[in-house]
């Protein structure tokens, strides 16, 4: 597991822009969206945990079709299936690795991208723990959706339809916790459902994404 | 005699045939006797006039359209679980009426929603949930229409149904706790203080049912062309290797 896991972020990072493509999109979310609502602070302070939580969403959809597509395509993915290591754990491995290359970049840019839109003081721990508890999830719901459409040609449009309704109660819970701590309230209702969820999603989405893989390598 | 002798495609067919134009004829007799006995022979409501006359096509619509969902989750296990082809194939014929009952909940919640609250949408929890509600189902029937083996798409869609499931209820609960909503309460409870009053609820019910019969009807129809469109392209499989 462990060198699948190596094997993946080396691959991640070395091979083919993958790596730096989630953050560059993040950046160019945030810096696009003073220019559509116009560039008042209050306005921008108001709206910017929103905003962050739906670039970092959004960033981490783009990057999740190559979860599996392209060692589906090259066939190692057979190679990984016969492999004696259960599937269950080769899809958690595969999202773990997309979490550490994606999602976790993603959390520690986020603070550096709240500036730009002049996010209220206290509202960077909570911003930084919402998406460190929340983009997990992501990352794990997004494998699963990764999986169903692995084995289409052109599965990209239909994995955001299919991912981004999974991806709802995240959204609410993570966005809703950043927005209290940027406001000053009390964000422990919001954070303990959002790592309930995390910590759901991570118990038990294994199982459905290995499932899904299964009958896709059928 | 076991429900399990309906997973025989032709048994199936065979008894769908006899049962159908009764339950497709009740539908149209409880829909119309519903409808005719709710617009015309009810009073208005003293606030709301004739408007809480759309009640009688929007409560039994947004049931059938979460009901729908339900009948998908008990076909898929039927699915995963036994394997019987005609409950995959119930499944993918509820989708589209299950979407379409939740596009006419909306539609029919906007017109009336325009006059007594001044606005077309707003972000309620209800309308909300029911809008995620359309998006599960558009996402489970793009992902029926991608996938080109019958067998594979039937296992994948089942796979999602459940877990969409899931994620279906955890959105009905965040959005409740994301917003404060203006829709009003559970008014049909059988087990509520207060309902809505008699002389609405009987034709109500007989709405309810029509629907109910409407969707019944409409399943079995579909399913049936499921059937016959499959066995027909086995045959011209066959027949071209021949």
């Amino acid at each position: 597991m462990i060198a699948l896991l190596t094997r993946d972020l080396r691959l991640a990072v070395r091979a083919g822009g993958g790596f730096g493509l989630g953050l560059a999109f993040f950046l160019i979310v945030t810096v696009l969206v003073p220019f559509g609502v116009g560039p008042e602070t209050g306005l921008l302070a108001r709206i910017a945990p929103g905003v962050l939580w739906i670039g970092a969403l959004l960033a981490c959809l783009l990057s999740l079709d190559r979860i599996l597509a392209l060692d589906w395509e090259d066939g190692s993915l057979d190679l990984l299936a016969t492999a004696p290591l259960p599937m269950e754990g080769i899809v958690s491995v595969k999202a773990l690795a997309h979490w550490l290359t994606t999602g976790l970049p993603l959390v520690l840019a986020a603070p550096l991208l709240g500036v730009l839109l002049s996010l209220p003081q206290e509202g960077y721990l909570w911003l930084l723990v919402s998406l460190a508890l929340g983009t997990p999830a992501l990352s794990v719901i997004g494998t699963f959706g990764a999986a169903l459409t692995v084995g289409l040609k052109r599965g990209g449009l239909l994995l955001s339809l299919l991912v981004l309704p999974l991806y709802v109660p995240t959204l609410i819970f993570g966005a809703e916790a950043a927005r209290r701590g940027a406001e000053g309230l009390a964000v422990q209702t919001p954070l303990l459902m959002l790592a309930g969820i995390s910590a759901g999603a991570i118990a038990l989405l294994p199982f459905a994404s290995a499932a899904v893989l299964r009958i896709n390598l059928r | 005699m076991s429900i399990w002798e309906y997973a025989n495609p032709v048994k199936f067919i065979r008894t769908t045939d006899i049962v159908l134009p009764w339950i497709s004829a009740a539908a149209v007799l409880c829909l119309v006797t519903g409808l005719v006995w709710g617009f015309f022979f009810t009073p208005d409501d003293y606030r709301q006039g004739s408007t809480v006359k759309i009640f009688y096509i929007h409560v039994p619509a947004a049931m059938m359209a979460i009901n729908a969902w339900a009948m998908m989750l008990v076909a898929s296990l039927v699915w995963i679980i036994r394997r019987h082809h005609v409950s995959a194939l119930a499944a993918r014929a509820a989708a589209p009426v299950g979407a379409t009952f939740t596009v006419i909940a909306l539609a029919t919640g906007a017109l009336w929603g325009q006059p007594m609250w001044g606005t077309w949408w707003a972000w309620d929890p209800r309308l909300t949930s029911f809008l995620v509600l359309f998006l599960f189902y558009l996402g489970y029937m793009a992902l029926w229409s991608a996938i080109e083996n019958d067998d594979t798409a039937a296992d994948l869609t089942s796979i999602l149904c459940l877990v969409g499931s899931v994620f279906a209820i955890l959105s009905r609960y965040a959005v409740l706790f994301w917003n404060q909503g203006l829709h009003q309460g559970a008014s049909l409870s059988l087990d509520a203080e207060e309902n809505v009053s008699d002389v609405y609820w009987y034709p109500a019910l007989v709405c309810i049912a029509g629907f109910v019969l409407l969707f019944v009807a409409l399943v079995f129809l579909r399913t049936q062309t499921e059937i016959r469109a499959r066995r027909s392209r086995a045959l011209l499989a066959r027949e071209r290797r021949a």
